[in-house]
């Protein structure tokens, strides 16, 4: 790829057969606790 | 339909493929080529892409800029990563949405309010000084033992439970969450599970000793604190009105070190008064912080200190700010951790946590001292979302029901937003307070969002290059 670098490999697609355990934080929003988002999460399965 | 957000910040041309999640970084050539692909078709297939038609519509529009050979060049760039699924992925997500809202879920996660109680006065406190518009209170060892019991018996299969302490402020109450944790950990090993304990604190009552039960207990500590000394006192006085940032930030610097300035975040809320909450953030850092986050404040639109949609510009230019200096002093070996610009972009949540959003109201509850159980802490005081207590469990089951469907597909403002799997639908709370129901999205806090999500994808195309 000449004109294009790709920062990742995984896609959300994968996702989901293998997802779904459900034993990641839970995430939050709220504007008085530190929001966990979903978006600044990583995935907790295995751990 | 498939969604491609494109975007330029601090001299890196991003493209977004939302329904792959794949992010790439890409030339100028090929930034201009895929916006005009977009244009001319959004659902473009690696066959429509080989098409004559489309390589001659970008001889028609970029022909002026770039030679035949550059166009062809990008052109095939994007051909193939449509064939690897990596661009123009359509949306297949929709009909899963009916397994998500139907799924059944476990407690996974509770919040309590150890105390409805505060020994600050907080202006723009969402819990009223502590009070959740109700009356003071603590909460008793047995109402807390209840909850840990209605947690575990409620969790499934779930082994990673989360305990969260919180308030008012949990250390006026600390013999409970000691008491509390104690048993949790008992608890633990009869029924095979773990819990992960977390304290929010404004750290007037922190000491030696709590600090070393903290250290051994606490996975994470939020340590409540909105920056430089006038921005933070003018916000967090005590009921005297004189400011907390003089007593509170040795202690916060002392905690900080003994955890290694790892688990733990210090923590502001940005306001009106500081919409240049950069300066705030590497306030934090001069002090020697490593862990940082600030909330924008949230609040009626008739309180001076809420923001505005005429304070976005100045705080996107913040958040860009934040993001150049950042990039800077990691380069430099000086870096920080700013907790919204965290983004794992390879190991991320998976699909269905990104369907299913913050777990409120289903995988996470709130309890007040007394027992009653709320979707979260932004609802406590709220009867119209009392769902239940800790002696008979959950009452109202339709409440959970209403929040298990809430998702990027129930809300229409979610529906062609990029940010839509970084955000989740962003907090129902604010949802509800601002438009009367949890199905929506409060607007400001999606514009701030999106810019969030945009910084944390730059940083990671500037320090890919390292």
């Amino acid at each position: 790829m000449k004109h294009v670098k790709t920062l990742n490999t995984q896609t959300l697609n994968n996702t989901w057969k293998k997802g779904g355990c459900g034993e990641c934080q839970t995430s939050c929003q709220s504007a008085c606790k530190t929001s966990c988002t979903v978006g600044n999460q990583t995935c907790e399965q295995k751990k | 339909m498939t969604l491609i957000h494109q975007y330029q910040n601090n001299g890196y041309n991003i493209v977004l493929d939302v329904y792959s999640g794949a992010v790439h970084v890409v030339d100028d050539l090929c930034y201009d080529v895929i916006g005009q692909l977009k244009e001319q078709n959004e659902n473009h297939t690696a066959e429509t892409l080989k098409s004559p038609e489309t390589f001659g519509m970008l001889q028609r529009t970029l022909g002026a800029k770039y030679s035949e050979e550059d166009l062809r060049d990008a052109l095939d760039d994007v051909t193939e990563l449509t064939e690897n699924g990596r661009l123009f992925v359509p949306d297949t997500y929709e009909p899963l949405i009916g397994i998500v809202k139907q799924r059944k879920t476990v407690v996974k996660a509770m919040c309590l309010h150890i105390a409805h109680d505060c020994n600050l006065a907080c202006r723009y406190c969402f819990a009223e000084e502590g009070e959740y518009h109700g009356r003071r209170a603590l909460m008793s060892f047995e109402v807390g033992k209840k909850a840990l019991d209605f947690l575990i018996a409620n969790s499934g299969s779930r082994r990673n439970l989360e305990v969260d302490f919180f308030g008012g402020e949990p250390l006026m109450n600390w013999q409970v969450v000691k008491d509390l944790v104690a048993y949790g950990r008992e608890q633990e090993k009869l029924h095979d599970k773990h819990f992960r304990f977390t304290v929010t604190t404004n750290g007037v009552l922190l000491n030696d000793e709590i600090q070393e039960f903290v250290n051994k207990e606490m996975d994470n500590v939020v340590l409540s604190l909105d920056g430089r000394k006038e921005i933070n006192d003018r916000m967090r006085p005590f009921r005297n009105g004189r400011g907390s940032y003089d007593l509170i930030v040795p202690k916060f610097q002392k905690l900080a070190d003994s955890r290694n300035q790892e688990r733990y975040y210090v923590r502001g809320t940005f306001t009106r008064n500081n919409l240049d909450f950069s300066n705030d953030i590497l306030h934090f850092a001069d002090l020697g912080f490593k862990q940082m986050s600030i909330e924008p404040v949230v609040g009626d639109e008739s309180d001076p200190y809420a923001i505005r949609e005429e304070d976005l510009p100045k705080i996107f230019e913040e958040y860009d700010r934040l993001a150049q200096i950042m990039i800077e002093r990691e380069k430099e070996g000086k870096g920080f951790n700013f907790f919204h610009f965290m983004i794992d972009l390879e190991g991320g949540p998976c699909i269905s946590k990104r369907l299913s959003g913050c777990g409120s109201g289903t995988e996470y509850l709130s309890v007040t001292p007394w027992g009653d159980l709320y979707p979260c802490h932004q609802f406590v005081g709220q009867e119209e979302f009392l769902m239940g207590n800790v002696d008979e469990g959950i009452t109202r089951p339709e409440i959970a029901d209403e929040f298990r469907g809430c998702s990027v597909y129930s809300k229409e403002k979610c529906k062609a937003c990029f940010a839509k799997f970084y955000c989740s639908g962003g907090c129902m709370a604010n949802a509800y307070n601002f438009h009367g129901t949890i199905h929506d999205a409060y607007d400001i806090g999606c514009e701030m969002q999106r810019k969030r999500v945009e910084c944390a994808i730059m940083m990671k195309a500037a320090l890919a290059e390292q």
